[in-house]
């Protein structure tokens, strides 16, 4: 029996840990750049060290070409950070990612975020073949067997180190059809997830519907369920997140609250404004996770704030989630 | 039925701009009814490139003929002295088409006056929608008739992804979420349970990716032995 597994941990990763001790968990993320610096990812390293218990690094998120998850996860891993590594089903078949991942463990990391992938009409590479070989489900179940039964997708034995990760999924609870979401959710757990992260929740009564339908089902009980939550910039920014981002749901009293942030700033004080949005977009992120800690079967959050790192910080200082844990 | 449309004028001219006697040859069967390369655009093309070529200056010289069926070697061998007697042949079948004169033809120049685009169906007068990739195992008993392989744009199995809002997908306000269809279709017909288990990875051997198909039916071939 493996190290990880003596000590009844699936992977032992301190995400798992963290969740595992019963902390209330909290991770980051981080988008690799458009280009091969590797200091890009050692500079956003430092704005989240200490703040999250791991970090997830994108997979070409918005299918828009960027440094790999595994190689700026490399990065992250040196620089004493955990990273989850995200795993899209868009660019590579049930082959390559297998192999990716057998890499990626051997490189040092031990969480996994399992995704469909934003479709390729998005991105910077519209013309491209996508792949979808194999959907996030199907995804789950593969490295949950590659972990648990030493096997590959095929059923061929893995004869040699196993990769042991701590295996998650992605939960939308406002993509439609909105009944189906937590049976989605269900299919998920069924396949072996160990924690979920979820879309970004701004309209907390319908996320709450949703957690209620979860623990009718008894999900809570057999996986960590993240909320995802990120801060909004500017009321431009919580608009077109209302109006055109397909999977969010984005009530109007976020855009007002954006909105009013600057009353009494002349339109002239552009900074005073700016700077008064992004202190507005960051107190309603730390007053959502405040309420969303409340709902029953949450165990803990995910912030997204994609391009902007130096905004975790203040969330995570404001919803008094410092110091992070050090668990066993 | 296979759904195809017309190429460009301008490339069908870049196809044959080498040429100077031209056939183009219309099909009777799919792109008849989707209005692409039967008899009547057959005739139109034909005339558009005679009327176009002299306007350039360079006059080529364009008939046309219009079998029942590209794709079956009986029905183009009936026109092998029109295409013995011209430089070029536009076919205006499908893919299938283009090839079954290639191959019956060696030493025939064909090219392609259509892009062949789908397996589909008009959903109403002037509009074609896709319902078919072919993938050569069909699942459409799990999902209530509606396939996901065919008309979801990530081709999922076990459910929508989360791009999925207001029964539309995340890639055009225009195309349907298949899976907000099938989960529609079941939920009507209370047989959710039909979706509610894990779809296992498919097997796409039985699709293109295993490389070209065949299907070979030894009964058939024994009896048209015996017939002989």
């Amino acid at each position: 029996m493996s190290e990880a597994s003596s000590n009844g941990y699936k992977s032992g990763s301190r995400l798992e840990r963290v969740l595992r001790a019963g902390h209330f968990a909290v991770t980051g993320e981080l988008g690799p750049p458009q280009g091969a610096e590797a200091n890009v990812i050692r500079e956003k390293a430092k704005l989240l060290k200490g703040l999250v218990d791991a970090v997830n690094i994108t997979d070409n998120q918005t299918a828009i070409v960027r440094m790999s998850s595994i190689g700026a996860g490399t990065l992250l891993v040196q620089e004493g950070l955990e990273p989850i590594i995200q795993m899209t089903c868009r660019d590579r078949n049930r082959l390559a990612i297998q192999s990716d991942l057998l890499g990626a463990y051997a490189l040092g990391m031990r969480n996994l975020l399992c995704l469909t992938g934003d479709h390729q009409s998005f991105g910077n590479h519209p013309t491209a073949k996508n792949v979808h070989d194999i959907d996030s489900i199907q995804l789950v179940k593969m490295v949950v067997d590659m972990r648990d039964k030493a096997c590959f997708q095929c059923g061929d034995e893995i004869k040699e180190t196993p990769p042991r990760f701590f295996v998650g999924a992605a939960a939308n609870p406002f993509g439609d059809p909105f009944e189906f979401r937590p049976y989605r959710l269900a299919k998920k757990v069924k396949a072996g997830a160990d924690f979920i992260q979820t879309q970004l929740i701004y309209n907390v009564e319908r996320f709450a519907k949703f957690m209620e339908k979860v623990r009718e089902l008894g999900l809570h009980q057999q996986v960590y369920i993240l909320a995802g939550v990120g801060p909004v910039k500017s009321p431009g920014m919580a608009r077109y997140m209302r109006d055109q981002v397909a999977g969010l749901d984005v009530p109007d009293e976020i855009v007002d609250r954006m909105t009013r942030a600057t009353d009494g700033i002349d339109e002239s004080d552009k900074k005073g404004r700016r700077d008064a949005w992004r202190n507005e977009g960051i107190q309603i992120t730390i007053d959502l996770i405040q309420q969303i800690r409340e709902i029953e079967g949450v165990v803990g959050v995910h912030i997204m704030a994609i391009e902007w790192e130096e905004a975790i910080r203040p969330i995570v200082e404001g919803a008094g989630l410092l110091p992070r844990p050090e668990p066993a | 039925m296979i759904v195809a449309e017309q190429k460009p004028l301008e490339e069908i001219k870049s196809l044959i701009a080498d040429a100077e006697k031209v056939l183009v040859v219309g099909c009777g069967t799919c792109v008849t009814v989707c209005f692409a390369g039967g008899e009547k655009e057959a005739g139109i093309l034909a005339s558009s490139l005679r009327m176009s070529t002299k306007l350039d200056g360079a006059p080529k010289e364009v008939t046309q003929v219009t079998v029942q069926r590209q794709c079956e070697w009986e029905y183009i061998d009936a026109i092998k002295d029109q295409i013995n007697d011209v430089d070029i042949v536009v076919s205006l079948g499908c893919g299938i088409g283009v090839q079954a004169i290639a191959e019956r033809y060696p030493k025939a120049v064909v090219v392609p006056g259509l892009n062949t685009s789908f397996l589909g169906l008009p959903t109403e007068q002037g509009v074609w929608e896709e319902r078919c990739v072919a993938c050569g195992e069909c699942i459409l008993g799990l999902t209530g008739g509606i396939c996901p392989i065919a008309r979801c744009a990530k081709q999922l199995l076990n459910g929508p992804c989360g791009g999925s809002q207001n029964g539309v997908c995340e890639i055009n306000p225009d195309t349907p979420c298949a899976w907000q269809l099938i989960y529609d279709k079941l939920a009507s017909q209370n047989r959710l349970h039909l979706i509610m288990d894990i779809q296992p990875p498919k097997n796409w051997s039985t699709s293109r990716d295993g490389g070209p198909r065949k299907i070979t039916r030894e009964d058939l071939r024994l009896a048209a032995e015996a017939s002989e």
